[in-house]
């Protein structure tokens, strides 16, 4: 379903990802590891068409994401880093905003709202306004609004990111379900994430891929293979 | 279409669903009303004729057309929902089309509040009305140049205040091409002929047509054509972020 071609960002003279490659198909979860700043975000941004990126090629379901962009992000529910949401709508109103861009209407529209507002538990904060909302409910509306119109394709930017321990352990359930029919792609540096949710991790660090495999693969403990294979932004280079 | 509308009507609630909308609207009157009865002296001219009214205008939107306006992609960039927002399967122009109308339709809303006026000045005199109908046709078009420098300047910077002075100071150059004390200056060391081309770039030019009376496809065309090229660079600018 995704399909990443040696992949490079280069902002002014820092090149953010250097060269990554890696494919997801159907059925997998993908965990997306790496340091601060070692080009997750840039690659997920990459993927979704929020940048265009230097050289090499994403492509979507088959679809270019440059050449085609619409079809492509028409596959995609993307949960952006920090989970951003027009703070002066409610709830309900910003899941029928983004449920009518991605072309739902009527009947079709209350469904696709009723079944992610059920899947990220918000019925009690439906009409409250986003910007009175905790972290952690203005984090899961973000989250319906990536699932609202059943992608096949979910990149979601540390999807766990200020949620409680309750939280976590639910929206790891949910992504781990949702992987048995699409392609998921999540970021994190939560390590024993990788153990509850993913089919698969990849550990990129400055831009580069430096390991990917199942976490058996990877080898165990996965926080010494982590410390191992990245550079940490504690050291001197 | 759809998108646009989908995103025009977003747009129209964040105003409504804020003080702004009513802040903006009751200082608009307030301005337009000190403006024409007390500085435009609307009662000593003795004329059936909405001149003191549309005659503030270039200069009362200077400020307030980009006031209504600044939020329009700073905000969306400040709070990061841009990348939502062009993540979304939409081209950048139906976003920038949608955002735009919506703000200009605002400014028609503003404007068509000012009907009093023209009830007033119909009650005291017999104007001609079919001025006042081009007058207010320039000055919605004028709110729209204003508008589209604004959503340049807003594309630009995640912060409003800055893109409230950066499209300020794009309107009053705007207007001081072809304003009268500048012009004269001017005429002591250039030609007629160059003078006049500076000026056909002035809003205040081709915004005088208007109140004369007269719809002139050249006037139509130059606001036409600000607000073209202010949304193109605007398509330009979010595309480079």
């Amino acid at each position: 379903m995704i399909n990443i071609d040696s992949l490079v960002k280069e902002f002014g003279a820092k090149r953010a990802v250097d060269g990554i490659s890696f494919t997801v198909e159907r059925g997998e979860v993908v965990g997306f590891l790496g340091p601060n700043g070692s080009g997750k975000s840039t690659t997920m941004r990459m993927i979704t068409g929020y940048y265009a990126p230097s050289a090499g090629k994403v492509s979507v379901g088959g679809h270019d994401v440059v050449e085609s962009p619409l079809e492509a992000k028409r596959l995609i529910g993307y949960l952006p880093e920090n989970a951003a949401a027009y703070a002066d709508m409610t709830v309900q109103g910003f899941l029928a905003f983004c449920a009518e861009l991605r072309g739902l209407a009527g009947t079709a529209k209350k469904q696709a709202i009723g079944r992610a507002v059920e899947r990220c538990f918000l019925s009690s904060v439906l009409h409250q306004s986003i910007d009175t909302l905790s972290k952690g409910y203005r984090h899961r509306t973000c989250l319906a609004q990536a699932l609202i119109h059943d992608p096949e394709v979910l990149i979601l930017d540390e999807p766990t990111d200020g949620l409680d321990p309750n939280q976590k352990h639910e929206v790891r359930n949910l992504i781990r379900e949702l992987g048995k029919t699409k392609a998921v792609v999540f970021s994190t540096h939560i390590l024993e994430e990788v153990d509850a949710a993913c089919t698969r991790a990849i550990i990129i660090d400055r831009g580069r891929v430096v390991a990917q495999g199942t976490p058996d693969e990877l080898g165990r403990p996965l926080d010494e293979v982590f410390r191992r294979l990245t550079t940490a932004d504690t050291v001197k280079r | 279409m759809k998108s646009v509308w989908i995103i025009a009507k977003r747009e129209m609630g964040s105003y409504f669903s804020s003080p702004v909308a009513y802040v903006f609207l009751v200082i608009f009157l307030l301005l337009t009303g000190f403006f024409t009865f007390t500085a435009g002296q609307f009662f000593e001219r003795g004329e059936a004729s909405l001149g003191a009214f549309f005659g503030w205008h270039p200069w009362l939107y200077l400020v307030l057309v980009p006031a209504a306006g600044m939020r329009l992609w700073a905000e969306e960039r400040r709070s990061g929902t841009i990348e939502l927002l062009m993540t979304m399967p939409i081209t950048p122009w139906q976003a920038i089309a949608g955002k735009f109308l919506a703000s200009w339709a605002f400014l028609a809303v503003a404007l068509a509040l000012t009907f009093p006026v023209v009830v007033t000045v119909n009650v005291l005199g017999s104007p001609d009305n079919g001025m006042i109908v081009t007058g207010y046709l320039g000055s919605f078009l004028l709110a729209g140049a204003y508008l589209a420098i604004t959503c340049l300047t807003s594309a630009m910077t995640r912060n409003q205040v800055v893109a409230l002075i950066l499209s300020v100071v794009a309107c009053l150059f705007l207007i001081l091409v072809g304003f009268n004390p500048v012009t004269d200056l001017m005429t002591r060391w250039a030609s007629p002929a160059l003078i006049d081309t500076v000026a056909a770039f002035s809003v205040v030019t081709h915004f005088d047509g208007f109140q004369k009376g007269a719809i002139d496809t050249r006037d139509l065309l130059y606001f036409m054509s600000v607000i073209g090229f202010a949304l193109f660079a605007t398509n330009v600018v979010l595309r480079n972020r």
